[in-house]
């Protein structure tokens, strides 16, 4: 087995053209599945909807006018701004309440600390179902607030368990040295926080921000369980899957609602692509 | 000490301090820290716990005071309500099949973005780019693509002369069917999987080429050791992930049945013969559109043990995933 010899380097480079032909080959086939649905629901969208009872893949006419259509559609404006509304207050609301618990939780020693963790990541990992009856009661019953998105939002108010976690295990990175600097030179623990950690802490402040408004945009239980009855309330996510019953047999207008729903969060991921994906890393455990 | 002191607002954190007096000031400042967490997690998770372990043990209907039952819901749930059994079987089927494809095609196709090379990043953002749509756009993509009267798959699948399944409208594709949405969003598993392929030492993979280890032998004993912790952390969150499955499989039943999904009309989940049907949909089904709070209470109580099962795994000591550095 052991041959030191220079004849056996890497079975792999024996053929480098061949290897690469083949992982590329490979690479793009793989590409496919995952391009080519985007691809069909942006052709779909653009035909008439006679066409897209046929069996034709091309469209025969290309129909930009559906887009505005959708958008003309009784309630699809306004579930874009209740979505804009509702993703952007939560984000901001969770991060203010997430930070100082995920960096107690990282930077103070105390008893119940571990407990502390295992109930953030219980509650991280609690399907939202197990606690929906009692919740929707003191929501719907007592504070009458059922119709409204307002259930939602007001729990991001006093932390959100995910984003404490991806916080606290950011934080964790940070050295307890710049802490303690900061603290000779007359900071609180409030004001190290403000001054010191979280200016070093923006790629992960951006992560935990944009997985947050992701969720919120993505949302589709939530907003049905607390606003189905009211479509004044309902978020796009909500809306989209009613659309379809809506518009009966019309996919074209169908699919350009999907694509007018996914194309924000798309383009938020391109212009902020590093920081969400060093933010998926962090959700693994290292090593 | 005392050199430190330069402004009256720097005087209260070096004063000589007392321990007892030290400690409280801690604590003090632990609890604001933490405060709203402490309220949060008693008022939206505690609480709601207790109140949902006590209706599943009552007859309640949201509107008349909850009666006290016993055992009665228990009972109904797990020996006459016949949807328990097949969403408990359809939920083993998804996390088996779901969990075990996403893992194995996440190192696959993190792999294929190493062996690429230059250009590995656009393949990257390619690959990773489904997970983002949003659940319910996905889905209505995928119930469209795979109709069986005008999709494009059944379209490709009838000129290349091979059968076209019915897909999300057969009862025997629609679980297949939501594995492939499943599978198109493998991006999350990707990215983690690739920062810990990056991360195993060169040195390890020349050292088994100059023993002659073919490319199988490699992955085996350098690799899969490596990052087994890893694949351990996407199974399990994959599983708990997975017991939790609802937006997918109640908007594909609805979409594929025709059946309307909105404000207050009743919907018979698990479309097409509750194929699809999963336990937090039986949760929603029970709780809010027949009022059987109690019986709604149950199956959310199993849920939450089934979770917390594999929640417990995550935390077990050595598991790195409560590590401190």
């Amino acid at each position: 087995m052991v041959s030191m010899s220079a004849s056996a380097p890497a079975s792999h480079r024996r053929h480098p053209v061949l290897e690469w032909v083949a992982v590329h080959t490979l690479a793009v086939t793989v590409g496919l599945f995952f391009a080519l649905p985007f691809v069909f629901v942006f052709l779909t969208s653009v035909m008439t909807d006679q066409q897209t009872l046929t069996r034709d893949l091309w469209p025969q006419t290309w129909e930009w006018h559906n887009f505005v259509d959708v958008w003309r559609t009784p309630g699809f404006a306004t579930w874009w701004r209740n979505t804009i509304a509702y993703a952007t207050l939560g984000t901001a609301l969770t991060l203010v309440s997430s930070i100082p618990v995920a960096y107690a939780l990282a930077h103070f020693r105390f008893r119940g600390r571990n407990l502390a963790m295992m109930v953030v990541v219980a509650t991280m990992m609690l399907p939202p179902q197990v606690v929906i009856v009692p919740m929707y009661l003191f929501w719907a019953k007592q504070l009458q607030l059922s119709g409204t998105l307002w259930p939602l939002i007001i729990p991001l108010a006093f932390g959100d368990a995910f984003s404490i976690f991806l916080m606290r295990q950011f934080l964790l990175s940070v050295p307890k040295d710049y802490v303690e600097a900061a603290k000779i030179d007359g900071c609180n623990d409030l004001q190290a926080l403000l001054r010191v950690v979280l200016p070093m802490s923006r790629p992960a402040i951006a992560a935990v921000a944009l997985f947050q408004f992701f969720y919120l945009w993505n949302d589709y239980f939530g907003p049905q369980i607390y606003t189905s009855e009211n479509p004044a309330a309902w978020t796009l996510s909500y809306g989209l899957a009613s659309f379809k019953s809506a518009h009966h047999t019309n996919w074209n207008l169908t699919m350009a609602a999907t694509l007018l729903v996914m194309a924000p969060v798309i383009a938020l991921f391109f212009l902020a692509q590093k920081a969400f994906i060093q933010g998926v890393t962090l959700t693994g455990v290292k090593g | 000490m005392t050199l430190t002191i330069e402004g009256s607002k720097r005087r209260s954190s070096y004063r000589p301090v007392t321990r007892s007096a030290r400690r409280r000031r801690d604590l003090v400042r632990n609890l604001a820290f933490l405060s709203p967490w402490l309220v949060g997690t008693g008022l939206f998770f505690l609480y709601p716990l207790v109140a949902t372990a006590y209706f599943s043990f009552t007859h309640y209907d949201g509107f008349t005071a909850p009666r006290w039952t016993g055992l009665q819901n228990w009972f109904y749930v797990f020996q006459d309500y016949p949807f328990f059994w097949p969403a408990m079987r359809n939920t083993i089927w998804l996390v088996v099949v779901i969990v075990t494809l996403r893992v194995l095609v996440g190192v696959a196709v993190a792999q294929l973005v190493i062996a690429v090379k230059r250009g590995g990043g656009f393949f990257r953002t390619l690959y990773y780019a489904p997970y983002l749509v949003p659940p319910v756009a996905g889905t209505l993509a995928f119930v469209f693509l795979l109709n069986p009267g005008t999709g494009v798959v059944n379209i490709v699948l009838g000129r290349l002369g091979l059968p076209q399944p019915g897909w999300f409208n057969d009862p025997a594709w629609s679980k297949p069917s939501l594995t492939l949405l499943a599978l198109w969003t493998v991006g999350d598993l990707m990215v983690i999987f690739l920062a810990s392929l990056l991360d195993v030492p060169q040195e390890l993979y020349e050292a088994a080429e100059l023993d002659g280890a073919g490319a199988v032998r490699r992955f085996r004993f350098v690799t899969l050791p490596y990052i087994r912790p890893i694949l351990v952390f996407a199974a399990v969150t994959g599983i708990i992930a997975t017991m939790q499955y609802y937006t997918e499989p109640l908007v594909a039943g609805q979409v594929a049945s025709g059946q309307i999904g909105g404000s207050g009309q009743q919907t018979e989940p698990g479309y097409p013969d509750g194929s699809t049907l999963t336990l937090p949909q039986l949760v929603y089904n029970l709780g809010f559109q027949r009022f059987d709070i109690g019986a709604a209470c149950v199956i959310a109580l199993v849920l939450f043990a089934l979770c917390m099962v594999f929640a417990a795994l995550l935390m077990r000591r050595g598991s790195g995933f409560l590590a401190e550095d």
